[in-house]
């Protein structure tokens, strides 16, 4: 199984049936198979705010959802995470690729990586940094968590993980 | 007609559907003048009650009513196309637009100026979009809910406030009523 069809295997066995995304070249796999995925509605943002509004609607409504985004729009959600998903207790995984780790090729990447962490520990969103290939076995474990507590939950998903991009 | 006449006129109109209220004045007018757990009042996150309500209403069946404001519609441009490509017939997104930030202290938008969000949404893809001046609100929103069909309304008025007290009912008991609500009429 690839990596990105385990990933959406997890989505669907933890009955996700809405999924935002903002696209990323390490992310392209991922989203591709859940466009493909019959049983998860998707719905491309324009910004990952508005993916997290519409996030929120959906678990109002009954579904379960997450967005798929990269790390470099961490600075303009957190407003939405703070005020709404955290405010109002709902879960949200996000799917995150983690740009500017090792093997980047794009110096700028860099800058934000390097606050990527900072910021999510900053709000107290539970963050999980999976690097190696086989770490993709935890993902189960993360979603689990995230319902089970109501919260957004970040997966940062490097370059590595992804065996480059 | 200021935005808080236009809510109350609203309130027979909005009966028991599920409505979506935009951060500041707009929810704490519709708290103080017609509170129901139907409401989901926004107290934080300007510009997302539209994509909030597109997600209730792709999620599960009932009608859901968005009310924005236009200096939230362009805080969140991005909303538009993404509601004209994912059509919810059990959506409405009603955007009263007083041509300013009424929440902040009356301060003009671009709304107000050369931008016309009825050109900007029908540009967008919106397929059903009605500009309505504040008397004819009730009506137009009732052909809305009538029609069953994705409709953003643009209701003109003007810009000016009454003195309304904050919403202090917590978050979590407003997502939980709501949520209880739209399960209940959903079962
Ligand atoms: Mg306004």
């Amino acid at each position: 199984m690839s990596i990105e069809d385990k990933i959406v295997a997890d989505l669907v066995k933890h009955r996700i049936e809405l999924v935002t995304t903002v696209p990323c070249k390490q992310l392209a796999g991922v989203i591709e198979k859940v466009d493909a995925e019959p049983s998860i509605y998707h719905i491309p943002s324009n910004k990952e705010d508005e993916g997290m509004g519409i996030c929120a609607g959906a678990f109002m409504g009954g579904k379960r959802s997450a967005i798929v985004m990269q790390n470099t729009a961490i600075g303009v959600t957190i407003n939405t995470l703070v005020t709404l998903t955290q405010f109002y207790r709902m879960p949200l995984p996000m799917l995150i690729s983690y740009r500017g780790e090792l093997g980047e090729p794009v110096a700028c990447q860099a800058e934000m990586a390097v606050h990527t962490k900072a910021l999510l520990a900053q709000i107290n969103v539970p963050t999980y940094h999976l690097h190696k290939e086989a770490d993709v076995e935890e993902l189960d474990a993360i979603l689990a968590y995230t319902f089970m507590c109501n919260k957004p939950v970040a997966i940062l998903t490097d370059a590595t993980f992804w065996n480059g991009y | 007609m200021i935005r808080s006449e236009v809510i109350k006129s609203l309130l027979p109109v909005f009966a028991d559907h599920h409505v979506v209220c935009n951060i500041g004045l707009p929810s704490q007018e519709l708290h103080l003048m017609g509170d129901k757990p139907t409401n989901f009042y926004m107290l934080g996150t300007m510009g997302l009650s539209s994509s909030i309500g597109l997600g209730v209403a792709l999620a599960q069946k009932e009608k859901v009513i968005s009310i924005d404001g236009d200096g939230s519609v362009l805080t969140n441009f991005g909303t538009l196309p993404t509601i004209a490509n994912n059509v919810a017939d059990n959506f409405i997104l009603l955007i009263i637009d007083n041509g300013s930030y009424g929440s902040t202290g009356d301060q003009p938008t671009y709304a107000g100026m050369k931008t016309s969000l009825t050109a900007v949404a029908t540009a967008c893809g919106c397929e059903n979009v009605i500009e309505c001046q504040a008397e004819e609100a009730p009506a137009t929103l009732q052909k809305a809910i009538d029609s069953n069909k994705m409709t953003v309304i643009v209701c003109k008025c003007e810009s000016g406030n009454i003195k309304v007290p904050v919403i202090t009912m917590d978050p979590v008991v407003i997502r939980d009523r709501f949520m209880k609500s739209l399960e209940a009429r959903n079962a």
